[in-house]
């Protein structure tokens, strides 16, 4: 056993680790990927990380351990915390953030939210208060598709984005764009009208919904419902980006 | 009007010292590129000159003319242009652009067998006097050689000794004859040589012998500048002069020695210095500084030398290694980035891509910001720059040190080394079992021990077996090059590029060992799983079962990790405790360049399950494949072979897919934003490695697929130019099998 790990420690249901991140958060990241997720999303690229059984665990100690060894790649880069769904560990990550803020790195929340309860409102908030980024993806903002797309509603997401609007935590939205599921021009002003009414946001993503993640559903033997979904062209994006951010009030 | 006018006076002026006039006289530059501008009419002529040569040489099966009568000396040809009118930096190593020169000093056979593979029959007269009158350093070497050399080189087991061809590896400080001139270089060797009067002992007998072929030299080197029209007895008057100066006396040395590395130092800096003040009186545009940079940077592209087939089989692509060093730190904690370090670098976008020179960043965490995003964009957009840790070289070599051929530091104008090739360490683990037989002919190479019989391998056993392996390789290599030095001082001595010394230059002895992942790889599996040895009709180990799991060097894991280490420490210490020749200081380097593709296919199935004759990581590199948790475990893996016991350098050859560095923003030029997001993440990589005591990294930034489709259509990529171990190359000029190496490199992704 780890002589790091002690019985009594919180222990965080891992997934796996990318000690070289430049996706998901400023500069060059150890990104968590935790195991777990409450939604269901047909795209899913990650479809190995939805169930919560264990997998392997890890304390708060050994993470940050781990994180020391390459952190002289991580200057201007930090620690991001992705699933799955992140929040599912709410305890963990809250203990995780305080002891990265403690050892001074930059912290980062990737995350759909869709787990989100205002009942434990206290501790997203501590959670919060530890936290340096979020990134929050937007799946559909019709909630009725939403459900179709994740057997979610997306009630949860948009309450916790007012959430970080409220509590001013600086959020970069993302949002996959689905050729014929969330990219008509509708849908797209509907998402622009609820973005324009929080203060928080420092860039809005839109990233191309690609094909890339159906490899793991197949090796999972599961079937892949979007088959028929086009990955969307240059111009698709460029549309939908000029929509969502035209003249848009980001904070610095 | 005065040379030194306008400069600030310091030691510099009463004793050579470049370094104290750079010191004194350099402006650090702290802003953006944007100063910088792009070819001029006659480069964009030049350059299409220059292109038209390449295709030429390449259709004539890799040389357009070779010269076979006159013998090469600095004064042998007459003087040569590309294009006179529009040259504004002239001088050829020959009459004719591409033109290759004879060099027989270095082996008479060697030279003319180098002709032979070209087509071309050296004069009868020539090689009767190379034969019979005048001894050469390939001849000197085998009449010294023992049994024990000569059998290690059949072998394989050392391969690549600079027997048969020169050394290099020595850099002249060609600065000097620009802030100098020749007339105060050569009454500085005068006062030099009366030091050494007595006692008359051997050791003066020789110096004082070289003093005065240095000084034959020098007066030839002014020779040489009359026959173009220029006065090199006085120090350069502005920025052309000195730009002339520097170059000339490059090319001296390049037209009397074809040694394997002839690296030109550092020059960018002290060449800002005349930029600088001919733009402030007014004399100079920034239009014609690059022009300037381009025709000399043009002209380094264009150095070449005849070779023999077995040289290109270790040294792909015809490599020269005209090493530039750039940038690197002041000990008085000012970077030595100038506007010009940026012009040397623009020439890679004002002339295309290339391999030579080898440009060279003397990476530091304290370089100014702007600089360190230039190189990032640049490696992004070229792939054809390397980097070296500043931090590491500083503590030993000073803060005016320049890289010769891939990784060796020296000081300049007061350090050299002894180019000492490699040793197959794979090799000599697989010796180690079989009692000093080599595994693929059966040979009896090393004085016979007790050869393993264990049915599993035992790690204590093998290791106690290595042991007297390396014993008997570190005597027989280094007494081999020692043979090899004396005998190249003797026959081929640099007098020109040491005349650009001071007398009392320190000398590194440079060894090197290839193999180094495939050997930690083999003592892990015996270590960590089950190897057994599996024995051929000769009683030989031919193969190996492997059962089990170990773990591989790449993956910053120290149970395999500290075997590399502790390898390359046995080793060192090893070629220690041996005599080496002329006092010269033993280093070692893990750099194989391109012949560990050679290298692998000389040796037999190893315990880590490669194949018989399947290429070998280039240097320091995990195996190919191996490195398999990501980028930053493969390069903290690397990081921590000991520096202090590879002296010589450590080479990392990095490869990255462009995504895996962050989503980019557009450019109207194709090229990359300084601001991007890759760029910045580039930086951190370098930073990190570096911080993290990494020696050198050549970055390249390409996916496998691109490579792929230049191996299958060489035609649509001409100018590919990727790093190797050390150097860089056109992909086109490398060997399929070269190629298919390159190809099966690990390619570092990230998760998107």
């Amino acid at each position: 056993m780890n002589p790091l790990l002690k019985e009594d420690t919180l222990l965080g249901n891992v997934h796996s680790i990318e000690t070289f991140g430049a996706f998901d958060g400023p500069g060059i990241r150890y990104v968590l990927f935790l195991q777990g997720c409450p939604f269901r999303c047909q795209y899913c690229h990650n479809r190995d990380t939805w169930g919560v059984h264990e997998n392997k665990r890890m304390s708060v100690k050994e993470i940050l351990h781990d994180f020391e060894k390459y952190s002289h790649f991580y200057k201007n880069g930090g620690l991001t915390v992705s699933g799955g769904e992140a929040l599912l560990q709410l305890d963990f990550i809250i203990e995780l953030f305080k002891e990265a803020k403690h050892r001074n790195i930059h912290t980062c929340l990737d995350t759909s939210a869709g787990c989100y309860n205002d009942k434990d409102d206290e501790k997203y908030k501590t959670l919060l208060s530890y936290t340096d980024l979020v990134l929050l993806d937007i799946k559909h903002i019709d909630d009725l598709e939403h459900i179709k797309l994740t057997k979610h509603s997306n009630y949860r997401v948009l309450s916790f984005a007012r959430l970080l609007s409220d509590l001013n935590i600086k959020t970069v939205i993302r949002h996959v764009l689905l050729p014929t599921i969330n990219d008509q021009k509708h849908y797209l002003l509907r998402l622009r009208n609820f973005l324009d009414q929080l203060a928080n946001i420092v860039k809005i993503e839109v990233l191309p919904y690609h094909k890339t993640g159906i490899k793991k559903w197949e090796d999972l033997g599961y079937e892949y419902e979007l088959y028929h979904i086009k990955e969307p062209t240059e111009i698709e994006v460029k549309f939908a980006e000029e929509v969502l951010t035209n003249d848009y009030r980001f904070i610095r | 009007m005065s040379a030194w006018r306008n400069f600030t006076e310091g030691k510099w002026v009463e004793e050579i010292n470049v370094r104290d006039f750079m010191s004194l006289n350099f402006k650090e530059y702290l802003g953006d590129s944007s100063f910088l501008v792009g070819p001029s009419k006659s480069s964009l002529k030049l350059n299409d000159m220059f292109f038209g040569f390449l295709k030429e040489e390449k259709e004539k099966g890799g040389v357009i003319e070779l010269d076979t009568k006159v013998v090469a000396s600095i004064t042998s040809h007459g003087p040569g242009y590309i294009d006179k009118k529009l040259e504004k930096i002239v001088g050829l190593q020959t009459d004719k652009p591409f033109k290759r020169a004879f060099h027989p000093y270095g082996g008479i056979n060697v030279a003319v067998k180098a002709a032979e593979a070209y087509g071309y029959e050296v004069d009868e007269d020539v090689k009767h006097i190379f034969s019979e009158y005048r001894k050469t350093h390939n001849q000197g070497v085998f009449d010294v050689y023992n049994a024990d050399i000569r059998k290690a080189r059949r072998s394989g087991i050392i391969t690549g000794l600079p027997d048969g061809y020169g050394r290099g590896r020595i850099i002249g400080d060609y600065r000097r004859v620009a802030l100098y001139g020749v007339d105060r270089l050569i009454d500085e060797k005068k006062k030099e040589k009366t030091r050494y009067a007595y006692p008359m002992n051997e050791k003066n007998i020789r110096l004082r012998e070289e003093i005065q072929e240095q000084i034959k030299a020098l007066d030839m080197l002014k020779t040489l500048g009359e026959a173009y029209g220029f006065d090199l007895s006085k120090p350069a008057t502005n920025a052309t002069e000195a730009i002339q100066w520097t170059y000339f006396a490059y090319l001296a040395a390049v037209k009397e020695q074809n040694g394997a590395a002839m690296s030109l130092g550092r020059t960018a800096t002290f060449l800002d210095i005349y930029i600088e003040r001919d733009i402030e009186e007014g004399v100079l545009t920034e239009v014609e500084a690059q022009e300037l940079i381009d025709h000399f940077i043009m002209k380094l592209r264009m150095v070449r030398f005849a070779r023999t087939p077995e040289y290109n089989d270790l040294f792909t692509g015809d490599p020269t290694w005209v090493t530039e060093s750039l940038a690197g730190m002041n000990l008085d904690g000012r970077s030595w980035v100038t506007k010009n370090t940026y012009r040397y670098l623009q020439t890679l976008y004002n002339l295309g891509t290339s391999a030579e020179p080898n440009l060279t960043v003397l990476w530091h965490e304290d370089l100014p910001e702007n600089f360190k995003k230039f190189c990032g964009k640049i490696s992004i957009d070229t792939s054809s720059i390397q980097y070296e840790n500043d931090e590491q070289m500083r503590p030993s070599h000073g803060d005016d040190y320049g890289i010769a051929c891939c990784v060796s530091p020296m000081t300049l104008g007061k350090e050299m080394q002894f180019f000492g090739a490699r040793a197959n360490l794979a090799k000599a683990l697989l010796y180690a079992l079989n009692g000093g037989k080599d595994e693929i002919t059966g040979d009896q190479v090393s004085p016979a021990f007790e050869p393993i019989k264990d049915e599993v391998l035992d790690y204590n056993h093998v290791m106690k077996n290595f042991d007297i392996m390396l014993d008997w390789l570190a005597k027989t290599y280094v007494s081999a090059l020692n043979t090899i030095h004396y005998m190249h001082d003797k026959y081929a001595y640099e007098r020109l590029q040491m005349a650009l010394h001071d007398a009392e230059v320190i000398r590194n002895f440079a060894t090197g060992i290839a193999g180094l992942s495939v050997v930690a790889d083999s003592l892990s599996a015996i270590k960590y799983a089950k190897v057994k040895p599996i024995y051929d009709e000769r009683g030989i180990i031919a193969d190996f079962e492997i059962n089990g799991d170990f773990p591989c060097y790449g993956n910053n894991d120290d149970r395999v990790d500290q075997l590399a280490v502790e390898v390359v420490n046995k080793f060192m210490n090893k070629i220690r405790a041996e005599y080496t020749y002329r006092e010269s200081i033993p280093t070692m380097s893990i750099l194989t360049i391109t012949s560990n593709v050679v290298y692998g296919k000389k040796t037999g199935n190893t315990p880590d399950g490669r194949r018989k004759g399947e290429a070998f990581a280039p240097g320091a590199n995990p195996m190919h494949g191996r490195d398999k948790s990501g980028a930053l475990k493969s390069l903290l893996s690397v990081s921590k072979i000991p520096c202090e016991n590879c002296q010589d350098g450590i080479s990392n050859t990095f490869s990255i897919i462009p995504q895996a560095l962050g989503k980019s923003l557009e450019t109207a030029d194709g090229f990359t934003y300084e601001g991007d997001i890759k760029v910045e993440n580039l930086v951190q990589i370098l930073d990190g490695y570096f911080r993290s005591n990494g020696y050198h990294l050549n970055v390249n930034i390409f996916n496998r697929e691109k490579l792929q489709d230049a191996y299958d259509h060489p035609d649509k990529y001409p100018n590919l130019t990727i790093r190797v171990s050390g150097y860089a190359v056109n992909f086109s000029n490398l060997t399929n099998e070269q190629k298919r190496e390159v190809i099966s490199r690990t390619f570092h992704e990230s998760i998107a």
